[in-house]
């Protein structure tokens, strides 16, 4: 196996733990850390492959990395002032209990 | 013989590297480059909590400890064996992983941080492109050890303490990192050796340090305050203060983990006043052209311990802010401030050296500064002060 | 595959185990932000270091942090009762494994299995730099719109709501769920 399919391998396995804790966990925070594990599993496959493509000089994946970071945390941000404010009406972070549109 | 005296540890190294068979090269080179940095900050602390306790004793107009050794001078020695040998308490409730693990997360990234030091000519030991990244990311790394030690001893008051020395330290990093943007700009890298090595020049009579330019001045000042707010040193010393919530965040600590924290609040002192003398004053260069026939490691200790001394003095002088003082100083002040020094900076390397170009930075420098501050200050109307005695 | 990238990996790899299966939130978001520092040092391995030091500032200095702010605003500081897992995690299980199938599946079975490594790659940050202010410039930008957007936004969704429409006459919300005596931790 070569170093490259090392980290794609590494890469996979990573997003499968975050998408398994995202779609799996009860609580609405724990589901924002599995997102940010995928984001970061992600990263992990274009530094990669940048490392191991024709032209590394053209700096593509790095590029993307740095704004995929800057995108991510402010997505947090967003994401846990979100949680915030339902706790406040909800009283629980519990995601199986913020089901008032169901009929 | 001046040379050699300067690359006195580089020759010594090399020497040493001469003993080593060859595969054994690279570890034995490594270890010899951190082996330093090891002994002689931690022995810098040590005399740095003497100095300072006198410093402060006599500042307050009392003798400080003189008791332990002639004039007090094994003081240290005292303390380092009492921390050893107290008892480690740990609270029965305390979540004992992360309480464990809380001083040794905070002390690593302190000492990453001198790896990219320059201390004297040749004398760094880890030579990065990204090293002022690198030193800006071992210091955010070691926020989250501050709240492992505040939560993790189920104590209410421990938690406020960290609570309140992590919002302090995040928002003085921005000014810390963007005041040091200016410098970056200037010289184009991000590496502290050719950051110093930019300031290597002779203009009559001052050096060519950034410091003595009005964007750097604002900058290097900007910077000092910053720092202090990062190491929790007074005046920024709320999370800790010793007359509120006694210890703050390390308060279910006891022996030789609150060694362990302190050791890495100065630490984290020194290595942050030697990045404030790299990116502003120059690094390892003499102040006069004359002067430098006295090793580059001497002046870069002399002036971090004369910055060290200026923190004492600080200590000792100016009363501690209240939290929500210091976080409208920090968000409403400094972050305008130091935007418009990197403009400022911008402008000084544009325009034309002359009279105009001084004027220019000058005003952009005292202009929002005076602007700022009245603006924010000036909705306190407070009375006239009157005394009334006993009579 | 020398013997740093098996350590990193599997250091990396048992953190976020641990983040997603762990009890105490607390620990979770620890645990999540080991396992960010495991894929920096897996960065400096590639030879990133630009991004390496950059995720260490933003993510184990900012995003860890918050996350932690809000598991002890929302009152995760203590047990929860019941299990951590949702009634329903035997779907959520199935779909990680037929999408981790499909990638090993494709990974194997593509040309990166043959890929060799090139000899030298760099990355300067004078090079990152230069890129970022000619060809990235616009990316740069809007990075920065979508950031104070962000911030902005941030800020206005978790202010305190001080209209007195979604009040009951003792002050709770309206949208709050009658709860049992025994009532939430």
């Amino acid at each position: 196996m070569t170093p490259l399919a090392g980290y794609l391998l590494l890469s996979a396995m990573l997003f499968a733990i975050g998408l398994a804790g995202a779609l799996t966990r009860r609580n609405a925070i724990i589901v924002l850390i599995g997102i940010e594990l995928m984001l970061n599993a992600a990263n992990l496959n274009f530094i990669a492959f940048w490392r191991f493509s024709e032209h590394p000089e053209a700096l593509t994946g790095i590029m993307f990395v740095i704004f995929s970071i800057g995108v991510a945390a402010a997505e947090a941000a967003v994401g846990l002032a979100l949680i915030i404010a339902i706790y406040r009406h909800y009283r629980t972070t519990n995601v199986d209990e913020m089901d008032s549109l169901k009929g | 013989m001046v040379e050699s005296l300067d690359q006195i540890f580089v020759s010594l190294k090399h020497a040493l590297l001469g003993f080593v068979p060859g595969n054994w090269q690279a570890l034995a080179s490594a270890i010899l480059s951190l082996l330093p940095i090891f002994v002689i900050f931690p022995t810098l602390f040590a005399i740095t909590t003497l100095l300072e306790r006198k410093g402060l004793g006599r500042i307050q107009n009392r003798y400080g400890p003189n008791r332990v050794g002639p004039f007090g001078l094994l003081q240290p020695a005292a303390d380092g064996l009492k921390a050893l040998t107290k008892e480690d308490v740990v609270p029965h409730a305390a979540d004992k992983i992360v309480h464990f693990l809380a001083p040794v997360v905070l002390v690593i990234p302190v000492f990453l941080s001198f790896a990219v030091l320059p201390v004297g000519r040749n004398l760094v030991a880890v030579d990065m492109d990204a090293g002022l990244l690198f030193f800006f990311a071992v210091g955010a790394a070691t926020e989250l050890s501050v709240f492992m030690a505040g939560w993790s001893s189920r104590n209410k008051y421990a938690l406020l303490g960290a609570m309140r020395a992590i919002a302090q330290m995040v928002s003085y990093e921005i000014p810390l990192i963007l005041s040091s943007v200016g410098v970056v700009m200037i010289v184009g890298t991000l590496s502290p050796v050719k950051i110093v090595e930019a300031q290597g020049t002779y203009h009559g009579l001052l050096p060519d340090w950034f410091v003595f330019t009005p964007w750097g001045l604002a900058g290097f000042i900007i910077f000092m305050i910053a720092a202090a707010a990062e190491s929790n040193r007074s005046p920024f010393d709320l999370p800790e203060g010793e007359s509120e919530i006694i210890a703050g965040y390390f308060i279910e600590y006891s022996g030789f983990k609150f060694a362990l924290f302190f050791l890495a609040e100065y630490l984290g002192m020194f290595a942050i006043s030697g990045l404030g003398i790299t990116l502003f004053l120059g690094g390892w260069h003499a102040p006069l052209q004359s002067l430098e026939v006295i090793p580059s490691w001497f002046w870069f200790f002399a002036k971090l311990v004369a910055i060290i001394l200026v923190f004492i003095w600080i200590r000792g002088t100016v009363p501690r802010l209240r939290m929500d003082q210091l976080m409208n100083l920090a968000w409403k002040f400094m972050i305008p401030m130091v935007l418009i020094n990197v403009v400022g900076a911008a402008v000084w390397h544009f325009m034309q050296p002359g009279l105009a170009r001084w004027l220019v930075s000058i005003a952009l420098v005292v202009g929002p500064y005076l602007w700022l501050g009245k603006s924010l200050f000036q909705s306190k109307h407070l009375a006239k002060r009157t005394y009334r005695f006993a009579e | 595959m020398t013997i740093a990238f098996a350590i990193v990996a599997i250091l990396t790899i048992a953190a976020s185990v641990a983040a997603m299966s762990l009890r105490n939130l607390i620990h979770c978001a620890l645990a999540m932000a080991v396992a960010f520092g495991g894929i920096a040092l897996l960065y400096l391995q590639l030879e990133a270091q630009f991004v390496g030091f950059a995720q260490i500032l933003v993510y184990i200095g900012a995003v860890a942090i918050l996350i932690v702010f809000a598991v002890l605003l929302t009152r995760g500081g203590e047990a929860p009762e019941k299990s951590v897992f949702s009634a329903s995690w035997i779907w959520g299980a199935l779909v990680t494994a037929a999408v981790f199938a499909t990638l090993a599946w494709t990974i194997k079975n593509s040309f990166a299995s043959q890929r060799e490594p090139p000899a030298n790659v760099e990355a300067t940050v004078k090079q990152i730099g230069d890129s970022l202010m000619t060809k990235f410039v616009l990316p740069l930008e809007v990075v920065g719109l979508l950031l104070t957007a962000a911030l902005i936004g941030a800020v206005i969704i978790a202010m305190r709501d001080e209209s007195p429409k979604t009040k009951m006459e003792d002050g709770r919300s309206k949208m709050e769920k009658p709860s049992a005596p025994g009532g939430h931790p």
